[in-house]
């Protein structure tokens, strides 16, 4: 059985647009312009239990429209939306007791007491026994190791340590589905890493359905073997990681770093017979070669390259996720199909 | 569940010591300034509009701490929940939103009766006039009243919190909501020193039902079946509010946009 089932989900937003100058607000005063704009544009996704599921894309894209209308927090303006068996935004009440959220960017613990009271007080929302309570948050709590952090309140945390009480307020009723919306935002590299041990651990053990956005990839590759990219509010490719990295990018990325500063155009020129694409390297007088085609292919570029300017390092690496996402969203779909 | 939120709220409250003993303290102030101000008009009279001196001075001090009691700022929250986006943590809960928010407000005002009101009645009956009724029944139809005054109170602060919804702005008509109530209410004048013109057209708006109703009921200005009229008139805006409320949350929600991603 499908935990989410949602079949050409929509959502228009309407937007004003203010009009020029001094009389352009006063027209605004009387009448407006606005604009529809399709932040998510008939979306069909399934997803089973027990997956992790990450849904990317850019900023603006309609990832958070569309976990917003998954939660029962927006209305969606057309199509039909399940989850776990309900519709989230007509049966809000008994829905959201199925369900677990983390806004990564919004706290919904309350900021002015003490994190346990927040706890206590989501205990009694969602009816839970003692019992229930005292053996499942026990074992969350000190997975997440945040004993320490119980007596105080919320405002005085750090984000990381904020995090860790979010994600255990939204696991509290233990519930089946788990929604998190940018969960490692902002956060180290330690607290990522808890926060994807404790997402897997939980996910082995209560066979948890979560569905995440993020902007970092590493989330992804550490969690999720299924990828869903959205692009203006349609799906652009839904499917596994390793084949999202098989299918888009073939060949391997070179790094070159050069000892006298070197332009694009002069690279292109040399390179001008293979498939290559240039791109300047964060180092200084770096560049970045991305070459498509066999091992063979790779190695004439570096050769060519490497005769015409001298180099001081050299590095050969797999084409990351990063820079498959970004060339997914640079050229869009056009090339690929 | 919604007792665990009174006790959170009574938290919430107790986190902010300073704003307790400054609205203790602002609240004499008030109480003090209305006393000699109606001293000034009263001069040598024994009564205006049929109220005397000392009835007027506990009118004036009822009233005030009654508002400690039925005023709420959920108004202002929800409009602030709605601009900030933080609307959207509170619809993946599994509660009512405005029922929630109701219990918000009697936790405040139930914090601000007992630590607030008694304490300050307390140094007000010390520091002027005041005469309490000695009969229980005068206390138990304030109750009720003040329980009244309360639902009405925050039904309108309901409405002008929902509204941001529609209008995504509006300090501007949380501030004006509160003017019309100081005034309207009879807190700071009552309504029978209004003109008859004013007097009757208030008469049709729930406002009165704040204030005017109870103070009255303790100073015994209304006496006999006037009581009963008055709690009945609370009593029916209260289930006549629902309507509007209803209407627009349930039309609020369908057009909800969060703010703020």
């Amino acid at each position: 059985m499908n935990v989410i089932d949602v079949h050409g989900l929509r959502k228009e937003f309407k937007s004003y647009s203010s009009r020029k100058g001094l009389g352009g607000a006063f027209r605004d005063l009387l009448t407006r312009n606005y604009t529809v704009l399709r932040a998510v544009d008939d979306i069909d996704l399934q997803v089973k239990q027990g997956e992790m599921v990450a849904y990317i894309g850019e900023n603006g894209a309609g990832k958070s429209t569309t976990i917003k209308m998954l939660t029962g927090i927006l209305t969606p303006t057309a199509g039909e939306v399940q989850v776990n068996g309900m519709d989230p935004h007509r049966q809000r009440e008994a829905f959201v007791r199925t369900i677990g959220v983390v806004f990564g960017q919004r706290s919904q613990l309350w900021w002015d007491i003490a994190v346990q009271e927040s706890f206590r007080l989501l205990k009694k929302v969602y009816r839970l026994s003692d019992e229930h309570y005292d053996t499942h948050m026990k074992q969350v709590i000190e997975t997440l190791e945040i004993e320490p952090l119980l007596d105080k309140p919320v405002r005085k945390l750090s984000l990381g340590q904020r995090m860790r009480c979010e994600l255990a307020a939204a696991l509290i009723h233990n519930p089946p589905l788990l929604f998190l919306d940018e969960p490692t935002i902002g956060l180290d590299v330690l607290v990522k890493m808890k926060i994807r041990e404790f997402l897997k651990e939980i996910n082995r053990k209560y066979k948890t359905t979560i569905l995440l956005t993020t902007h970092d990839l590493s989330d992804i590759e550490a969690l999720c073997d299924r990828v869903v990219l959205l692009d203006e509010g349609r799906i652009i490719y839904d499917g596994g990681l390793e084949a999202l990295q098989n299918n888009w990018v073939e060949g391997k990325q070179v790094e070159f770093e050069f000892q006298k500063p070197v332009a694009k155009e002069e690279l292109e020129q040399i390179t001008a017979e293979f498939p290559v694409k240039w791109r300047a390297a964060e180092k200084l007088r770096g560049w970045k070669a991305t070459v498509e085609g066999d091992d063979d292919t790779v190695s004439k570029v570096m050769s060519v390259v490497m005769s015409h300017h001298s180099i001081s390092d050299v590095k050969l690496n797999q084409v990351s996720t990063e820079e498959i996402i970004r060339n997914i969203y640079e050229e869009g779909m056009h090339r690929h199909g | 569940m919604y007792l665990e939120m009174l006790r959170i709220r009574f938290l919430m409250m107790l986190a902010y010591r300073t704003n307790y003993y400054s609205g203790i303290l602002i609240y004499s102030i008030n109480i003090g300034a209305y006393y000699f101000l109606w001293q000034a008009i009263y001069g040598g009279q024994e009564s205006i509009q049929g109220l005397s001196v000392v009835q007027m001075t506990t009118y004036v001090a009822i009233a005030w701490m009654a508002r400690a009691f039925y005023f709420n700022n959920i108004d202002r929250e929800i409009a602030q929940e709605i601009q900030e986006g933080k609307v959207a943590v509170e619809m993946i809960r599994p509660y009512n939103y405005l029922g929630m928010k109701t219990m918000q407000g009697l936790g405040e005002g139930l914090f601000r009766l007992l630590f607030f009101s008694a304490p300050g009645m307390v140094i007000v009956w010390l520091a002027f006039p005041i005469s309490f009724s000695a009969e229980v029944s005068v206390w138990g139809f304030f109750f009720i009243s003040l329980i009244f005054s309360f639902i009405v109170n925050t039904q309108i602060n309901l409405l002008t919190g929902i509204l941001t919804f529609f209008l995504l702005y509006n300090t501007g008509l949380i501030r004006a909501k509160r003017v019309v109530i100081d005034l309207f209410s009879g807190l700071l004048l009552p309504i029978s020193f209004y003109p008859l013109w004013a007097q009757d057209i208030m008469a049709f708006l729930p406002f009165q039902a704040i204030s005017y109703i109870p103070s009255m009921i303790f100073t015994e200005g209304f006496t006999g079946g006037e009581v009963y009229s008055a709690l009945f008139q609370q009593a029916v805006w209260c289930l006549i509010l629902i309507v509007p409320i209803q209407i627009l949350w349930v039309t609020a929600r369908r057009r909800l946009i969060v703010q703020g991603g």
